[in-house]
């Protein structure tokens, strides 16, 4: 191992890793929000638009990212729709990940029995209340371990990114591998970078799955 | 209206080339999957096993393999493990091993799962039959298992059927290169195949993605 060359190009993950993390955490919050509004979309039914979630749902879930960004990035860009590199990595994840959040959260609402909602009713609450105080509490909490497991999942589809050429963490490796053949160094680095970013994340995750489980009703 | 790929795409062998392809790619996955199974559930076992040196390794290998992006993985071994043992590695093998060790995590993970969300009365009530710990695992356990874990094992084959894409970072020839092939092989006479040709994967892989999500939507539900 030599750790001059590792001191040397330290920096230079740093930069990606800035990159991987701001690409990453962008298409997540995105995805949340698609996924939110696909699973309302779904749990209302509201005619038309709950199937067309229906068939962005299968495509995203049944197609991987890479081929999703390569059309985004390359295929695009042939009818009009051209788009920076970042942009396009952040509406591929956000593509993937709106799917997968939105099948999240329906779980959880779908796992709520309906006499909740006809108690919440037969106690006078609006529509507002009985969502705010009795059905989305206890969806959230059976959602949480299927929403954390997808933002460690997304974070760690970002790893697809340097096939679009972004600067990313494997880009990185790659190209410092390719330059100067120091392959077992480039290597340590990626590991150790990705373990910093998605350990935490993981860590988290699982403090927060355990303390939920308390708050389950009837489990 | 300029080509969009659709003429380049019946040009030639160019659709058979493209599932040629994707055959590559479903082979990588069922070799990958139909020995990862097996191990995973092996492994998935033996951490139900409650010696906690054998348990710590696993844990720690498991989650090591399960954090990072298969992509790291794919280049630890084609580019590192070659480097560091001196053997050679064919893009395909690199991305098969990546695939079983990737698999056979993820399988442990479900086995572990779906053996542990069996309740415990269900261990203690069959004690109180009087059935034997053989019978007991082969009666009650195992069948209640297989019923949670088999949908869960089919998604993991599309989950790597999936993942498959990342091997043409590694130079394996798969749907994505053949694509890229016959998009520079008519740069000239079709500047815009792009579009056309990697819809056309994309949709590929939602054909052979599909009807197995499909099927374990099914199990799930009719198992429940």
């Amino acid at each position: 191992m030599n750790w001059e060359f590792i001191m040397k190009y330290l920096p230079l993950y740093e930069k990606a890793a800035v990159l991987t993390v701001r690409i990453g955490v962008m298409g997540v919050v995105i995805a949340i929000i698609v996924g939110l509004i696909c699973a309302a979309i779904q749990y209302y039914k509201i005619p038309v638009l709950k199937h067309i979630v229906g068939i962005y749902i299968e495509l995203s879930r049944n197609t991987p990212l890479l081929v999703q960004l390569f059309f985004i990035y390359y295929g695009l860009p042939k009818i009009g729709i051209r788009t920076q590199a970042d942009i396009c990595g952040v509406a591929g994840l956000a593509f993937l990940g709106g799917s997968y959040m939105a099948e999240a959260f329906r779980s959880g609402l779908e796992a709520i029995e309906p006499i909740q909602a006809e108690s919440a009713m037969s106690l006078g609450m609006n529509r507002y209340q009985m969502m705010r105080y009795v059905i989305l509490p206890q969806a959230m909490s059976i959602s949480i371990p299927a929403f954390i497991a997808n933002v460690i999942f997304l974070l760690k589809e970002t790893s697809v990114f340097s096939a679009i050429s972004l600067m990313d963490l494997m880009f990185t490796a790659k190209d410092l591998i390719g330059m100067y053949y120091k392959t077992t160094e480039s290597l340590f680095l990626l590991v150790v970078f990705y373990l910093i970013i998605l350990l935490p994340v993981s860590i988290v995750g699982s403090i927060l799955e355990r303390r939920l489980r308390y708050a389950g009703f009837g489990a | 209206m300029p080509d969009l790929g659709l003429e380049v795409l019946l040009k030639g062998k160019n659709m058979i080339r493209l599932i040629g392809g994707l055959g590559v790619a479903l082979r990588i996955s069922l070799i990958s999957v139909l020995v990862s199974i097996p191990l995973g559930i092996l492994l998935g076992a033996l951490m139900n096993w409650k010696n906690p040196i054998t348990k710590a390794i696993l844990r720690v290998y498991l989650e090591f393999i399960r954090i990072m992006p298969q992509m790291v993985l794919l280049f630890l071994v084609y580019f590192g493990s070659t480097r560091a043992f001196g053997w050679e590695l064919s893009g395909e093998t690199a991305s098969i091993i990546v695939f079983i060790l990737w698999g056979t995590a993820e399988m442990s993970d479900l086995v572990r799962g779906a053996l542990s969300s069996i309740p415990k009365h269900q261990y203690e009530s069959s004690e109180a039959l009087g059935l034997s710990k053989v019978q007991t695992y082969w009666y009650i356990i195992i069948p209640q298992t297989l019923r949670r874990l088999i949908p869960l094992s089919i998604n993991l084959i599309t989950r790597m059927i999936k993942t498959t894409s990342l091997i043409l970072m590694i130079g394996v020839v798969e749907v994505l290169k053949v694509a890229q092939q016959i998009i520079e092989a008519n740069r000239m006479s079709s500047p815009n195949a792009a579009f056309g040709i990697y819809l056309a994967v994309f949709l590929l892989y939602f054909l052979a993605c599909w009807p197995i999500s499909l099927l374990a939507k099914y199990l799930e539900k009719r198992w429940k």
